[in-house]
């Protein structure tokens, strides 16, 4: 059976880059340029740039939708001021975790949600859902396909930025945008990304993005691919959906909590409030390795020869030169030193619990 | 270009005769190319005795684990231990920092019965 992909507008840029493409959630995109390592340390030291058109773009419009996007997700919405973005959860009855997204307040009526591309559907079809049910004078509006974006990551971004776009990075806080131009370019811009690093995602058309990409190359950032990006929010302890969460797991576990408004009513309030109450029977926790070796997605974890959970990433770390991961464990295994070891293929390797996030960068 | 001192496996190992008759033993250019940055080796005991095609042991890049087989039977001699600490070597200089293990008690017949560089090079023209 042949899957039909999906492309980007960056694709051709992609390929003329020597990107190594894979398919992706449905898309084709690039797994790595020059290479993973050297990609990721870049965007530590100077600044990356990574095609993510392939996530979703969701926009939400109406007087209705705040409410609409107050009940889907696990944020107060309506306490989000205008040019602000969240990161939020959109879980369903039971609190398991749909989906990990950040929304933009746009307008007093207007608000963009990025869904991850696995999860497009899923999100789009929730929010129908209660649209239809609860919310009917919500416009929703895919714009996906029209709409590209780039993630331009890095402690020097803001500088470069300053260079095609004069005051807009002393102008945008973190987790704010604007509606602006870079370099001649109009663009939505959020200071907000995914690699534990300062940085902006830019927002142009679809058919932009390659202008805007060549743009910000010239300017001195490196190409960026999945696999950098995997590494870099590994990380920063920011978890992936469909590896460290999915439908089955819920907030709280995930060690989300503080994403979760508790007291906004919600489609998933009432059950969250009650895993709260009786305390999650495992938790997400951080892991090093002890011992040598590579923890990998599904490797069981185990405590004085039990079994306590399950590895959901693991991998070496170029910044911090230690093998990593993140693992769902007995919650009483969760707090910072617990020994455990992981089952690398047959052998039990040393491992204990350290704080989140592995790494997090200098603040100025 | 792939060099003629050596032979190959369709496992992308490669395999040397050395004076003393003993075999050096490491990956390809395509191997290493293949797995991306490498970060992390696991080797075997010196004195463990291999069977051809034996697993050796273990390289795995950023994205994925890989097992290593041995291209001949013999008894390990050596390991490169600078790889334990620095596994980017294999992809830097595959061909000869990069190597893995030093096998000795080696039949020059095993050696002599894998591929060539040209017919290693035919066989990876052939995996497309």
């Amino acid at each position: 059976m042949t899957q039909h992909l999906s492309r980007t507008a960056l694709y051709d840029t992609h390929v003329a880059l020597d990107g190594r493409m894979v398919p992706f959630a449905g898309w084709e995109m690039p797994l790595q340029f020059q290479g993973i390592l050297a990609e990721a340390r870049a965007v530590r030291a100077t600044a990356g740039l990574f095609d993510v058109s392939h996530m979703g773009r969701i926009w939400l419009r109406g007087a209705q939708a705040a409410d609409l996007l107050d009940w889907v997700t696990t944020a107060d919405v309506p306490s989000v001021a205008l040019n602000r973005a969240r990161y939020t959860l959109v879980c369903n009855e039971a609190g398991g975790i749909i989906d990990d997204c950040i929304f933009y307040r746009l307008g007093d009526q207007e608000y963009l949600l990025i869904a991850n591309a696995a999860n497009r559907d899923a999100v789009w079809s929730w929010l129908q859902r209660w649209r239809t049910d609860r919310f009917p004078s919500v416009e929703l509006d895919d714009r996906t396909l029209d709409v590209g974006m780039i993630a331009f990551q890095g402690p020097q971004t803001p500088a470069l930025l300053d260079r095609v776009a004069p005051g807009l990075a002393d102008e945008l806080r973190p987790f704010r945008c604007a509606q602006t131009k870079v370099a001649g370019v109009e663009a939505l811009v959020g200071r907000t990304g995914y690699t534990g690093e300062d940085g902006f995602e830019i927002m142009p058309a679809m058919s932009d993005a390659p202008k805007l990409w060549s743009l910000l190359q010239e300017l001195g950032a490196v190409p960026c691919g999945l696999g950098a990006r995997d590494v870099l929010r590994l990380e920063a302890g920011l978890l992936l959906h469909g590896t460290d969460m999915d439908v089955d797991r819920n907030p709280i576990e995930a060690g989300l909590e503080r994403f979760v408004a508790l007291d906004s009513e919600s489609v998933c309030v009432e059950a969250l409030r009650s895993i709260q109450r009786s305390g999650p029977a495992q938790r997400l926790a951080g892991f090093q390795m002890v011992g040598r070796g590579i923890a990998r997605h599904g490797y069981a974890i185990f405590s004085r020869g039990e079994t306590v959970g399950e590895v959901t990433s693991g991998g070496y770390s170029p910044t911090l030169d230690r093998s990593i991961g993140l693992g769902y464990v007995a919650s009483e295994l969760a707090p910072l030193g617990s020994r455990l070891s992981i089952d690398i293929r047959g052998k039990l390797v040393d491992a204990e619990t350290v704080a989140l996030p592995f790494y997090s960068r200098r603040r100025a | 270009m792939y060099p003629t001192d050596r032979r190959y496996t369709k496992e992308h190992e490669w395999v040397v005769l050395e004076d003393d008759g003993r075999a050096l033993v490491g990956i390809t250019e395509y191997a290493q190319e293949q797995l991306g940055d490498v970060v992390f080796i696991d080797l075997p005991k010196p004195g463990s005795k291999l069977a051809q095609n034996e697993k050796l042991g273990e390289v795995e890049s950023v994205k994925a684990v890989s097992d290593l087989f041995s291209p001949v039977s013999g008894e390990v001699a050596e390991v490169n231990r600078e790889l334990l600490d620095h596994p980017e070597m294999i992809n830097e200089d595959p061909n000869s920092k990069g190597w893995m293990v030093r096998l000795a008690s080696v039949a020059p017949a095993d050696v002599q019965g894998l591929m060539s560089a040209e017919q290693y090079e035919e066989y990876l023209a052939s995996l497309g």
